[in-house]
């Protein structure tokens, strides 16, 4: 079985990851730390793209809202991180729903630009009320998930894992299976009984409430909220790289890209300004020639 | 029992088109149904009213006594209607017998894993449409008739009470054409209501119990095949009245120099032969009509021809090959096509249309090219400020036209022009081309459904069926020879 496969690979990758701390320095630590709430992010903006047929431009919308709203009621409730991580991605849920559910209407690109704004305005608001939130600068947190290097990372190995683990399987469910069918062709599976949107407006939640999590999990870890690092369009525009250069319809392809961004963009931080570049050009060269991504090229040779 | 599928008043408008008009008609348990029509007439438009695809302006449709006109679909597929669309796009990744299992599952976002019911079930459908043999492959490795199979197991998973089939046999050898003609009639052993779509009273003949012929999205004749053969108005649909020629100032065949010619063309889309070995040519100045019913492959041959899609076998104009040459570069050698879809600018106005059609001539050639058409076309003058999208169907035909002449072409290939025009518009449109032929020494390669339409110009008259020429001859020797076919 190919699905059982894949799985037993991921399994002994995530059991040699996880015995890194015994012997590398905590700088890659926290490096692989960033790149796994990342891989986070990919993964649930894959179950939208590469499954439900919808782009999502702002996948930052979703982590920033569930980011934010963790930040906030640590930083002026006090309450724990677990209740602010939770209530975080519920938070993501509901504004992703707000969102999706007058956006799955529209046809074509404009359920991407709907997005997009999204984003925008979020980064509006935030900057806006920067008494509140903290503006540009950014938002500290009393609390931090671990002050010891090792800590951070498993629990971050920990959460990429599970969370992987959850979404690879839902897409290999029944239920993904009518989720990729929608998105493929929403005429046929109407046609065989499925509502689509309803299926849609389901993986949109799933995928709001990943990312809101992990958005969440980020800023305890980095002690910090910042529009930076969870809002900007440009953070969204690194999870879409990362998804497509891990492979579309993989989800665990999108971790795969996303752990290569942010190393590869790190190793080649000598290179300056050019890191950014090169990296930029290795993930186009992917796209162009090998659209279905490491991941998708590794499984799927052959077809399409 | 009462009738599964009633369908009464049926009405859709796109914009100013109505496509179906007061449409009704129902099907007994264990019956089926031919609706027949010529393209453009509007018959997968009512099939996608049934669906709740588009949603009907008026009317009523009901399944089994339940009202379900306005419907989502997949509330309508619950109701119990199927549908074979006439293309399949399975899911690629996942095999057969899971595209088959997707149809059973249940509209549920809890059921996370598929009950064991479900994949015995599954193995049941794939062998009765016969794909027990392949479960196990990924659809992009089938041939196109196991595809269709797949597709027809698809819509029997649900057991629908009403089974909507588009154009069943279209792509299908004659062998695969009797296997799923017995799947078909399985249906109506079961006591399954089925509607059948096709083009042409024919090909669905033996099978069905009923038939319908619609024509400009109306209800025309219904009854068993013979009768509706034999009845005059669709014979007027598919025949035409009388058949007419004119002939031109003569030039003596002998004499033409050969300006465009096909040897041994062939065009595949995906796994379904479109073409096979077609040879065909068209003297300088020659007028030649390719009759054939839709499916026929007359688009692709042209297609074929201006480079649109690839092809085996060789295509010169005046002498030269056209292998490897764009699209583009063989419009601007001269081979100009007026698609059957008309692809007019529709927010931009007939001038602007017209005026790009020109882009390459000079000024003053454009501007006598322009006006010379205004001429050949006189009511594009009163409408040129206009957008072209807010033209009826025959103005927009005419402006198809006349951008496509504004090219200068030396060959003008005209892809089924009467394609969902009423009468009367088909006479201004036939009375421009006889002039067109009359005054210019053009050469125009025609493709028709529309035999009335196609003769009275041609000097000569090809015959396409299942992608290849049947009969080749001319106008006078068509009635005689080939006119038979043509029901």
């Amino acid at each position: 079985m190919k699905t059982g496969k894949t799985f037993g690979v991921a399994a002994i990758v995530v059991v040699l990851l996880a015995c890194f701390p015994f012997g590398v320095s905590g700088y890659i630590l926290g490096l692989l730390t960033l790149a796994f709430y990342f891989a986070v992010f990919a993964m649930s903006w894959d179950l939208l793209f590469g499954f439900a047929g919808e782009v999502n431009f702002g996948p930052s919308f979703l982590i920033g809202v569930g980011a934010y709203t963790a930040g906030l009621l640590n930083h002026y409730a006090g309450f724990p991180i677990w209740a602010c991580v939770i209530i975080g991605a519920l938070a993501s849920v509901i504004a992703g729903l707000l969102l999706a559910i007058p956006a799955l209407r529209l046809r074509g690109p404009y359920f991407g630009l709907v997005t997009l704004v999204a984003v925008l305005l979020l980064q509006n608001v935030i900057v806006l009320f920067a008494g509140i939130t903290g503006g540009e600068i950014g938002l500290d947190l009393p609390d931090v998930l671990s002050i010891d290097d090792s800590n951070n990372y498993w629990i971050a190995l920990a959460f990429m894992s599970i969370s992987g683990a959850l979404l690879f399987g839902l897409s290999r469910s029944a239920v993904g299976l009518i989720l990729q069918a929608s998105g493929q062709d929403a005429m046929q599976a109407s046609a065989l009984g499925f509502n689509v949107t309803k299926h849609k407006l389901a993986a949109f939640c799933v995928s709001a409430l990943f990312s809101g999590l992990a958005g969440a999990m980020l800023i305890f870890y980095e002690g910090t909220a910042s529009v930076g690092t969870v809002v900007d369009i440009a953070v969204g525009v690194q999870v879409i790289i990362a998804a497509v250069l891990g492979g579309r319809r993989t989800i665990l392809g999108a971790a795969l890209g996303a752990v290569f961004l942010i190393v590869a963009g790190e190793l080649l931080r000598p290179l300056g300004e050019l890191s950014t570049f090169v990296v930029s050009a290795v993930a186009l060269v992917v796209i162009l020639f090998f659209p279905g991504g490491f991941l998708g090229t590794l499984l799927h040779t052959g077809d399409r | 029992m009462g009738d599964l599928l009633e369908v009464s008043g049926l009405t859709k408008r796109f914009g100013g088109l109505v496509a179906v008009k007061n449409m009704h008609f129902s099907i007994a348990p264990g019956e089926i149904l031919g609706l027949i029509g010529p393209n453009g007439s509007g018959k997968s438009t009512v099939m996608k009213l049934i669906m709740g695809i588009e949603r009907p302006n008026a009317g009523s449709v009901r399944i089994d006594g339940v009202e379900v006109a306005g419907w989502p679909s997949h509330k309508i597929a619950r109701q119990g209607v199927g549908i074979v669309f006439q293309h399949s796009r399975p899911l690629h990744r996942q095999t057969v017998l899971e595209n088959i299992k997707l149809a059973l599952l249940p509209d549920s976002l809890l059921q996370l894993f598929a009950a064991s019911h479900i994949d015995d079930r599954a193995r049941e459908i794939a062998a009765r449409v016969h794909l027990d043999h392949v479960i196990n492959r990924l659809p992009g490795t089938l041939p196109f008739a196991d595809l269709r199979r797949l597709e027809l197991a698809r819509a029997i998973a649900r057991n629908p009470k009403v089974v909507l089939v588009d154009e069943p046999f279209a792509g299908l050898t004659s062998g695969e054409v009797a296997d799923f003609s017995n799947l078909i009639a399985s249906f109506r052993a079961e006591g399954h209501a089925v509607l059948l779509v096709d083009h042409n009273v024919k090909g669905v003949a033996a099978l069905v119990d009923r038939v319908l012929a619609m024509y400009l999205g109306e209800y025309v004749a219904e009854g068993s095949a013979e009768s509706v053969m034999q009845n005059e108005t669709v014979r007027q649909v598919y025949l035409g009245g009388k058949i007419e020629t004119a002939a031109r100032r003569d030039v003596a065949a002998a004499d033409r120099k050969t300006l465009l010619s096909v040897t041994d063309a062939s065009v595949f889309y995906g796994k379904a032969q479109a073409l096979e070995n077609v040879s065909l040519t068209v003297g300088a100045g020659e007028f030649v009509s390719v009759v054939g019913l839709n499916g026929a492959g007359k688009t692709t041959l042209f297609n074929a021809i201006s480079g649109l899609v690839p092809t085996t076998g060789t295509v010169s104009f005046d002498g030269a090959t056209l292998a490897g040459r764009t699209p583009a570069q063989i419009a601007r050698a001269g081979i100009v096509q007026c698609p059957e879809t008309r692809e007019l600018f529709g927010d931009m106005s007939v001038r602007e249309n017209l005026d790009l059609g020109g882009q390459h001539l000079s000024p003053p050639d454009a501007s006598r090219q322009l006006e010379w058409l205004l001429d050949l076309f006189p009511i594009l003058k009163s409408r040129a400020t206009q957008a072209a999208r807010t033209l009826s169907g025959g103005e927009q035909q005419m402006l198809a036209i006349a951008r496509s002449l504004m090219m200068k072409p030396r060959l003008l290939i005209l892809d089924e022009p009467t394609l969902g025009l009423a009468p009367v518009i088909l006479e201004q449109l036939s009375k421009a081309l006889e002039v067109l032929r009359q005054t210019t020494d053009i050469t125009v390669l025609l493709g028709e459904q529309n035999v009335t339409f196609a003769l009275p110009h041609a000097d000569r008259v090809y015959v396409l069926e299942h992608g290849h020429f049947i009969w080749e001859g001319t106008p006078e020797r068509f009635a005689v020879e080939a006119g038979a076919q043509f029901l």
